[in-house]
């Protein structure tokens, strides 16, 4: 039977493999359930900060280790909207001149999704087994949301989780003000569009704010931290994956059992 | 060179083109002759008794207001109400329209009517659009020694009047009305007016009266077909 | 002696923004209000989205064939005894102004907004020679007693508060009572209205921009909410149209398209209160209207954007709502980006207009969100051209040498997976070894713009990949 499974190629994404590994364990748990075999090829950057800064030709020189790492697989998922857009919209933009790789690049992206997205409407996942006693909001970043469609996959599938309660935030599709190389290139202006996410998330009174990007996360998390606030930041996979035990992000790691 | 040349060469060198290809000329003259339609929003495309009806809830939606005449002989009546109602001086100017001339001012012996060149300071106008367009709850005005476009602006309080037969589905039904009465050549200035002036420019809060007429009164006469 | 370009100090600029609490108070009301206005009016019409494809197509067809639609509308400007002058830049556009000015013997000049007119400076030229120009929409009004640059395409003093208002209005009308109420708006427009009355009588000349430019009528077009650009054309002996070359459509039935989306998108409004068609000067049996019309082309380098990848933008409609949805934007105000044109437009027309050596900051300063693009109704796609830019910085080694050298040394790692497998493993666990206690840090020193307004998650500890292979490995 095992050889019947469908092969996943799990696209981390450099900054889970960097500072959230969980998210990665998360995601390869949610497609695995899913009835999918996980596998993880050697990997670094989907190349979108190369891309974003007009350097085209490392931009493709990455696309092009990442389509020849990963074209095998029968799918490529990815637990992020921004590195999956990059993958899915963006790569085949790079190969416009270069017919060859381009239709490599087109038939990567057509199998390429962000992990949510891919659990609702590829594999048709309707709930997951997972618990959570409180509340949450859910931050839907620009790429997944604008690029990619990632709505109400997340919503639908965070409704399965026993004991969690959703509240909308205000302006839940607004930027949170990462933007990758931007909040470190404009960290003032970054610093006060993430205020404005930050005062919308605590508005809610939510136990924990949810989204399905790393980047984003780390930004809301440091600045909920820095102004003193409790509210837990996770990853949707996490969440999804029954991992909320884990400390949250930016949070203290919590008394290890020997 | 001329600028003109000098920026016509500049575009054709942009698109990459001659100016003189065939097909291109043949697309442009084709689309200015045939000036095709395109989608029209299905609200434009109402039967004739709902669009008058949609018309008048649109009018009264761009905070004008609107009374409703069986006949043109019935406007004097209306145009003295509306001063009244606000306290205005009995006085009110229009343009040589011979729709308006005919109406029976007379008989509203309070108001005096003023035709001719505009002033500065009359305080209300009165005109007769030569359509309304129900989209958007737009009147359209043409200018011209009939109805002269300074009264739609100059005087605090702007009188229009319409007829129901007049009143449009949309935009497009204007043109065509524009084309068949005017031919090539459209008159000074057609003036689409929607609702009286207003200005946000002071923290976003809506004034009505910016520099145009702080009320727009529209009389419609007569019912739909 | 057209504006001043800041771009280059968009740092110090939009640091000053975030500071100014007046400012701040004044962004906070554009957030809220166009937002929700345009969304209420957008799903008021069900075809508003279809619509939008078919402003796009049009403004497309009338770029590809821009040539053509010209010459068919100077065509008909010239028949119904208007003239029309191209202007290759500024400066000649300026001179053009001028001339009728002078001939006229103009010495007040009224006008209706144009952002062409403040691209090409107009009213410090036509001052500095001795013509008094007067603003006569309330925003444009507002910001030339205070010597300012418009803050947004359509709400140019969007950037000021009422008190603000109030205080420029009893420095600049010193012969009013001093002892005036001047604390609602109401009271601010309606002495503006008192004042401005007055010069759109005594002027001599009207300038007005235009929204669009019809081949088939040879009209101009206006689209207003005041009223102002109406007496500003119809009182004065001469109407002069300042427009730029990507501005003609074809034909009425393209107008409509193009005017269901313009107010819609710009201010929620069905439509704006005034669409003006304007075709020629007063004609002989007119009781009013300008003896003289004439429409001012512009080009200041858009016909070298049509070649290029940068001609989308010239669908542009101007209706603001790129900015009125970009968080940069909200932040930071419309002044901070430096000139004419602010928000997303902005920073694509700007490098276009005064060279990106000047302002590169611009299209840099975008967190990539998409939210414009998402709203623009001629669905140009801002953010892949603000890439555009960001590709010609970094081709003409424009970016800044640290951020070219840190990518050179990521792109390194990046491109050789085994040795970045092996770097970000001993970088994520030295940094997880720091940040063990607390989970994250109130400071780091590679990332101290961050740290500044917020903390720093550290790593958990080993890298995915690692933790993946040794737990599959030993499985
Ligand atoms: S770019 Fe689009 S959204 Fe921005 S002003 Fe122009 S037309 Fe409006």
């Amino acid at each position: 039977m095992v050889e019947s499974k469908k092969r996943v190629g799990l696209f981390v994404t450099c900054l889970v493999d960097l500072i959230r590994p969980s998210v990665g364990f998360a995601a390869a748990k949610l497609i695995e359930d899913a009835g999918f075999m996980v596998e993880v090829p050697r990997q670094t950057c989907c190349g979108q900060p190369a891309f974003n800064s007009g350097d085209r030709a490392t931009a493709r020189a990455l696309a092009e280790q990442v389509i020849a790492a990963f074209e095998g697989f029968d799918y490529v998922v990815a637990p992020s909207g921004s590195c999956g857009g990059q993958l899915k919209i963006h790569y085949p933009e790079l190969f416009r001149d270069d017919p060859d790789w381009l239709a490599r690049a087109d038939a990567f992206a057509a199998k390429t999704y962000e992990l949510v997205s891919f659990l609702v409407d590829v594999a048709g996942v309707t709930h997951v087994d997972a618990t959570f006693e409180g509340t949450a909001t859910y931050h839907d970043a620009c790429s997944g949301l604008r690029e990619l469609g990632v709505r109400v996959q997340p919503r639908r599938l965070l409704g399965t989780v026993q004991g969690l309660t959703m509240k909308e935030m205000a302006d839940s599709e607004v930027c949170c003000g990462f933007g990758g190389t931007f909040a470190t290139k404009y960290p003032d202006i970054s610093a006060t569009i993430v205020a404005k996410k930050a005062a919308n998330v605590v508005a809610t009174g939510a136990d924990m704010v949810i989204a399905g990007d790393l980047g984003c996360l780390m930004n809301m998390a440091g600045k909920l931290s820095r102004d003193g606030k409790t509210i837990e930041v996770r990853h949707v996979a996490e969440v999804l994956a029954g991992m909320s035990d884990l400390p949250a992000i930016g949070a203290p790691p919590r008394e290890r059992t020997p | 060179m001329s600028g003109r040349d000098t920026v016509m060469a500049s575009i054709r060198r942009g698109l990459g083109v001659s100016g003189r290809e065939a097909p291109r000329r043949q697309a442009v003259e084709s689309r200015i002759a045939g000036h095709p339609s395109g989608l029209r929003p299905a609200r434009g495309q109402l039967p004739p008794k709902e669009r008058l009806e949609l018309f008048v809830t649109m009018v009264e939606r761009s905070a004008a207001t609107v009374a409703r005449v069986g006949a043109l002989d019935d406007v004097p009546a209306a145009v003295a109400e509306f001063l009244r109602r606000h306290n205005l001086p009995m006085r009110a100017q229009r343009g040589a329209d011979a729709s308006l001339a005919a109406m029976p001012w007379a008989a509203e012996t309070t108001l005096a009517i003023d035709a001719g060149p505009p002033d500065p300071a009359s305080l209300a106008a009165v005109s007769r659009a030569m359509a309304g367009i129900t989209e958007t709850g737009t009147l359209v005005l043409a200018s011209g020694p009939d109805n002269p476009t300074s009264l739609n602006f100059l005087p605090d309080n702007h009188v229009v009047v319409v007829t129901a037969a007049d009143v449009a589905g949309d935009f497009d039904a204007v043109w065509a009305r524009l084309r068949e009465k005017y031919g090539e050549s459209l008159p000074r200035a057609v003036n689409l007016v929607t609702g009286p002036s207003r200005t946000a420019d002071i923290e976003q809060t809506l004034v009505i009266g910016a520099h145009g007429p702080r009320r727009l009164h529209v009389v419609v006469v007569g019912e739909a077909e | 002696m057209s504006a001043v370009v800041t771009s280059p100090a968009f740092k110090a600029n939009a640091k000053a923004a975030l500071a100014d609490t007046e400012l701040q108070k004044a962004l906070a009301l554009v957030e809220v209000n166009f937002i929700v206005r345009r969304r209420a009016a957008a799903d008021q019409l069900p075809e508003f989205e279809a619509l939008r494809d078919e402003a796009r197509d049009i403004k497309d067809h009338a770029l590809a064939h821009l040539d053509l639609y010209l010459e068919e509308y100077e065509k008909r400007v010239v028949a119904h005894g208007g003239h029309v002058h191209f202007a290759v830049d500024a400066e000649e556009a300026r001179r053009i102004v001028l001339d009728v000015c002078r001939r006229l013997g103009a010495k007040t000049v009224t006008k209706g907004k144009t952002m062409i007119g403040e691209e090409i400076g107009i009213n410090s030229f036509l001052e500095a020679n001795g013509v008094v120009p007067i603003e006569t929409d309330l925003g444009e009004y507002l910001i030339q007693l205070r010597g300012e640059l418009p803050s947004h395409i359509i709400a140019p003093a969007v950037h000021l508060t009422k008190a603000q208002v109030a205080a420029d209005f009893r420095r600049c009308h010193a012969d009013l009572p001093r002892d005036r109420d001047l604390t609602e708006p109401t009271t601010l427009a309606a002495e503006a209205r008192t004042v401005l009355r007055q010069k759109f009588l005594a002027a001599d000349v009207g300038i007005t921009g235009a929204n669009f430019l019809i081949a088939e009528t040879g009209s101009s077009v206006i689209v207003t909410n005041e009223g102002n650009g109406d007496l500003t054309q119809t009182l004065p002996k001469a109407h002069i149209v300042l427009a730029s070359i990507d501005k003609v459509v074809p034909t009425l039935e393209d107008l409509s398209q193009l005017l269901r989306v313009l107010a819609r998108s710009a201010t929620g409004q069905e439509a704006s209160v005034y669409t003006t068609v304007s075709t020629g000067p007063r004609r002989a049996d007119d009781p009013d209207g300008p003896n003289e019309y004439h429409v001012v082309i512009l080009d200041n380098g858009r016909s070298n954007m049509l070649g290029g990848q940068f001609r989308d933008i010239l669908r542009c409609i101007r209706c603001g709502a790129c900015m009125n949805h970009c968080p940069v934007y909200s932040a930071v105000g419309g002044h901070a980006y430096g000139w004419v044109y602010p928000g997303p437009m902005g920073a694509v027309m700007t490098p276009a207009l005064v060279g990106i050596d000047k302002t590169g900051h611009l299209p840099n300063a975008s967190t990539f969100c998409g939210r414009c693009e998402e709203v623009c109704p001629v669905r140009i796609p801002l953010p892949k051209m603000l890439r555009h830019w960001r590709e010609r910085e970094f081709e003409r080694r424009l970016s800044p040498a640290t951020v070219r050298a840190g990518l050179r040394f990521w792109a390194f790692f990046a491109r050789h997976p085994r040795l970045y497998g092996l770097a970000t493993l001993v970088f994520a666990r030295s940094l997880a070894w720091f940040g063990r206690r607390r989970g994250r840090f109130r400071f780091l020193p590679f990332a101290r713009g961050w740290t500044r307004h917020r903390d720093f998650p550290a790593p958990m500890g080993s890298t995915f990949q690692a933790q993946w292979r040794s737990r599959r490995r030993s499985s």
